[in-house]
């Protein structure tokens, strides 16, 4: 079990490296000078010369790569073209706000698509099962970010019940849970989050489930005289697994979502950081954004990964 | 063994076998071992003559159809050497594996998997003369005559996929791709073991009687020592890798002289009442093909097993003709030091 | 008492293929049952039944002609494609044309079925222009990397050994984004643009069509009749050709068209975020993009774009989710 465990962690090694040699690339598949990025446009040729050294833009792309590296592992991300904050605090910040929607539309996405999903595969052919198949197609096939524009439409323009966008009322600093002022901005945002994630992990866990019931030895279990609840018992153990690794997939998929999501309702998070360093060509904080977003990826994956080897004893003999 | 029709490919005359291996071996490395490997093939030497057909014989796992790919090719023997009618395989002045596939061709057991499960199997049967060189419709005759040779209508079976026909039919079909190329051998691994009895004994006639029509020479791997001694002239006894007895048939079924191959005629289900068995011949699994015994190899397993057993390997006796009749074992061995070795 | 029957397990252990052998064979018919092995041992199958033969997909269509509901979203699917290639014959008006007075009119105003967006044009012809940007920009990635994808991942199941293990690794570390940040993350460094977002999702398609391409060609490769193409002397790739292609080219299928509504969605999706067309150019996610400030003023206008592209792709959804019921048989 160690064993396993320390071998997938140091799996986990190279794709990380991987995952930051691709974060590195993408200041050169920027067009234009890299340096443009850190140089005020009116430089003179000879400071440019100079800065090209001090940054070492001069040297060979490995080296620089390996400067770049030595760089983010201190949390040096570089600053901001459009704030000239660092990087760091930028990220770090957003980070914390989409942690906050993501704390609420992960619970809610993972047990309203289980609970979906179970109930479909269990009744799998009859109306109930139809019913949240075609649910779940909706919600796969929904674009997010105009899931909350209707949303905001619905509840804000045409209801006036829940505010459209923002993360609280203006004037407020810090954001209070315990506050309904407060919380009331959570409601929507969350609600489009978990949307995606809901339908396919109910898809998904329907699959599974309809699955492991057709296998052999759920006829045993009903002939050795189980009651209907406890052979379902047995059948969602079973397809737990699968589920387990659907969800850690959309774990991510949640954080990708969030880019739109955010975009919609202007909630300063990781997402909506994103797309304002798109429109303001910001490649340092694109650049560190996704690099945070992906190792959050990669390091859940990990933990899902290894959840699932304890629960499955199989998976640790692979 | 039947009289050899002129065969222009035929280079060495009816005195020289059609191949000879000589020391084969192959060793599968084993990933979690730490540098141990499974020895499949260890030092297999052997002849198969014009004509003839050779059964192999021996429990799964004894590396029976490692020894059919080796005979191939397919994969590439550690050490030893295959000669091919007079000719050495793979090595300069000898005969490319290319050319050795010109003649030699296999069955598989899985007549399931050795079909493409997305091609009319006429087009199965016409692929290997294709690749030979033939053009299409060239191929495609020569698969609607291989079809009907194994009894199967080209105009009802050839459009049909494996999956529209039944396991028998499924290995006609698989004999009539093997043959389609024109092989002068052909190495039939289990090609009747996952087969109804009732289709088994048709299939069997028909390799017979497509041997004479063809003056092919046979290679008949089996794990079914009833299956062996109805279609093979000689037989040859694997026990884990290594060639335990070596003999024309007859005498490998009256007189077996190893006791493994005692144990395997013994543990053949009978119909007769009075030949029923009792106790089982022999007990427990085939030992770990990683670490197999020292010594002989069955020892583990062999009711004679003495000292020597475990210290001295025990030698095939040499081959003298065509009628001899070896076994690797101690007590056929004069002055070995088992107890029971015959006196010289 | 209990009803035993439902003990039983359906498929109790037979194998596919020994229906037909039952069925094909005529010792099972007629001749009461006696058995012949020795007389004409090997023609007796050819009195066999000739029975209706079908190739796997001609099989395929047989089975998706009897299958409505996919029918008809296909049909929609169609129409919407037909109606993005046919605009300019059935768009009511020219989707440039700007009026300063019609403009963010309600559904119906003055002909405009469908209203009039924030420069007052007519909204139905720039959903049926948009069309064109929003297919291409969903289909084109996906076709791109089911050529690259699928052939990446044929080369590393059938070659195996190292090369597979570095191209798998190498696909692996584009697994580890999810795939939305991926995309936003190379058009956003490129700086948007149709092109650049085509790459972009072309990218992020590669990995998952490589691994799927990779297992089914891993699976194909351990099958004996591979080896028994390569025992009658065929190159590899003469037997890729023959007799790879033809079974790993279902699942590719399968999963491409699985593909077509997530990338409709994604390609959207990056318009929606600046990443795409620019303006004026109509397209699905860039028009809901522009709309969204006037939501106070006609806020059924606003939610057409998202409208068309959620219909394109929950039809799209459907069509994939019937052809990979039609596909998926053990043949």
């Amino acid at each position: 079990m160690i064993r396993y465990i320390l071998r997938r962690i140091v799996y986990a090694i190279p794709i990380a490296f991987g995952v930051s040699v691709v974060c590195f690339s993408l200041v050169y598949i920027a067009p234009g000078d890299p340096l443009q990025t850190v140089m005020p446009p009116d430089a003179t040729a000879e400071t440019i010369a100079i800065v090209k050294h001090a940054y070492g833009f001069d040297r060979p792309l490995p080296m620089q790569f390996l400067i770049w590296l030595g760089r983010v592992v201190t949390g040096d991300f570089g600053v901001s073209i459009a704030t000239r904050r660092p990087v760091f605090l930028e990220v770090s910040e957003a980070l914390a706000n989409t942690a906050l929607l993501a704390m609420f539309a992960v619970p809610l996405a993972f047990f309203t698509g289980y609970v979906m999903g179970a109930v479909a595969g269990s009744f799998a052919g009859r109306w109930i099962d139809r019913v949240v198949t075609g649910a779940a197609v909706v919600g796969v096939s929904l674009p997010n970010y105009w899931l909350g524009i209707v949303l905001v439409i619905v509840f804000a323009v045409e209801y006036m019940v829940l505010p459209a966008t923002g993360m609280g009322p203006s004037g407020s600093t810090a954001f209070n849970l315990a506050q309904w002022s407060n919380v009331q901005f959570l409601v929507l945002p969350v609600i489009t989050l978990a949307m995606i994630p809901i339908g396919i992990l109910a898809r998904t866990t329907r699959a599974a489930v309809a699955e492991v019931r057709n296998q052999d030895f759920v006829q045993t279990l009903r002939a050795k005289g189980l009651s209907e609840w406890a052979v379902t018992r047995h059948v969602l153990k079973n397809a737990m697994p699968q589920v387990m690794a659907v969800m850690g997939l959309q774990f991510g998929y949640l954080l990708g979502g969030s880019i739109l999501v955010e975009t919609v309702f202007t909630w300063p998070g990781s997402g909506f950081l994103l797309s304002k360093a798109i429109i303001n060509r910001d490649v340092p904080v694109l650049q560190g954004t996704i690099l945070v977003l992906s190792l959050v990826f990669v390091t859940t994956n990990l933990v899902v990964d290894l959840l699932q080897s304890l629960i499955d004893p199989r998976i640790r003999r692979a | 063994m039947s009289s050899l029709a002129y065969d222009p490919r035929d280079r060495g005359g009816p005195q020289q076998p059609m191949l000879i291996a000589r020391d084969l071996r192959k060793h599968f490395p084993v990933k979690a071992s730490g540098g141990k490997s499974v020895q499949a093939v260890d030092g297999v030497s052997f002849s198969v003559g014009k004509g003839e057909t050779l059964g192999v014989v021996g429990e799964s796992g004894c590396g029976k159809s490692t020894l059919a790919r080796l005979m191939l090719h397919l994969i590439k023997p550690d050490a030893g050497e295959l000669v091919f009618d007079g000719d050495p395989v793979g090595v300069a002045p000898g005969i490319p594996i290319d050319a050795l596939r010109r003649q030699v061709q296999i069955v598989f057991q899985d007549s399931y998997s050795s079909l493409n499960p997305r091609m009319p199997v006429r087009d199965s049967v016409a692929f290997g003369p294709f690749v030979q060189g033939k053009r299409k419709d060239e191929a495609r005759q020569v698969a609607r005559d291989m079809l009907g040779k194994v009894g199967l209508d080209p105009e009802i079976f050839g459009p049909r996929y494996p999956h529209e026909l039944s396991g028998g039919q499924k290995q006609r079909v698989n004999i009539a791709r093997a043959l389609a190329t024109g092989p002068r051998m052909v190495i039939l691994d289990e090609p009747v073991s996952a087969l109804d009895k009732s289709i088994e004994a048709q299939v069997l006639n028909l390799l017979r009687a497509l041997k004479r029509q063809l003056n092919l020479t046979y290679v008949f791997i089996s794990h079914d020592l009833n299956v062996v001694r109805y279609i093979s002239d000689r037989v040859l006894v694997m026990y884990l890798g290594r060639i335990v007895e070596f003999g024309p048939i007859d005498a490998i079924f009256e007189r077996p002289l190893h006791p493994y191959t005692r144990a395997l005629l013994a543990s053949r289900p009978s119909m007769d009442p009075a030949r029923r068995i009792e106790l089982p011949p022999i007990s427990g699994d085939p030992p770990n093909p990683i670490e197999p015994p020292s010594g002989c190899r069955f020892r583990t397993r062999c009711p004679f097993a003495e000292m020597v057993c475990e210290t001295a390997d025990p030698m095939l006796g040499p081959l003298q003709g065509p009628q001899s009749h070896v076994a690797a074992c101690h007590m056929q061995e004069a002055h070995s030091g088992h107890s029971l070795a015959a006196s010289a | 008492m209990t009803d035993y029957s439902s003990v039983i397990p359906a498929k109790a252990g037979i194998r596919g293929d020994e229906v037909p052998a039952a069925a094909l064979d005529p010792r099972f018919r007629g001749n009461g049952g006696v058995i012949k092995t020795r007389s004409e041992p090997f023609l007796e199958e050819q009195a066999a039944p000739a029975t209706k033969v079908r190739g796997y997909w001609e099989s395929v269509f047989h089975r998706l002609r009897r299958d409505p509901v996919t029918l008809v979203f296909a049909v929609i699917v169609l129409l919407i494609v037909l109606a993005a290639i046919c605009a300019p014959l059935i768009a009511p008006f020219d989707p440039y044309k700007e009026s300063i007075v019609g403009r963010l009119k309600p559904l119906g105003w003055r002909g405009h079925p469908l209203g009039t967006d924030e420069l007052g044009r007519d909204m139905l012809s720039r959903l049926i222009y948009g069309g064109r940007v929003s297919l291409l920009m969903g289909i084109v990635p996906v076709l791109i990397a089911s050529l690259i994808g699928g052939m990446l991942g044929i080369a590393g199941g059938f070659i195996g050994g190292r090369t597979n293990t570095a191209v798998m690794r190498t696909m692996d570390v584009f697994y580890a984004f999810p795939s939305v940040l991926l995309a936003v993350a190379i058009a956003g460094a490129m700086g948007g643009g149709m092109a650049n977002g085509m790459l972009a999702l072309s990218l992020v398609f590669i990995p998952p069509m490589c691994r799927v391409a990779e297992t089914a060609t891993t699976q194909i490769r351990a099958l004996d009749f591979i080896e028994a193409a390569r025992a009658s002397g065929a190159r590899t790739t003469t037997i890729i050709r023959y007799h790879v292609l033809g079974n790993v080219l279902g699942p590719v299928f399968i999963y491409a068209s699985s593909l077509v509504s997530v990338s409709i969605l994604l390609a959207s999706g990056l318009s929606f975020l600046g990443l795409g067309v620019r303006p004026p150019v109509p397209d699905w996610g860039l028009m809901l993009s522009t709309l969204r400030q006037s939501i106070y003023v006609v806020p059924f206008v606003c939610a057409l774009p998202g409208l068309a592209i959620f219909i394109t792709s929950i039809c799209c959804n459907l069509v994939s989710d019937g052809l990979r019921a039609a596909m998926d048989v053990r043949m």
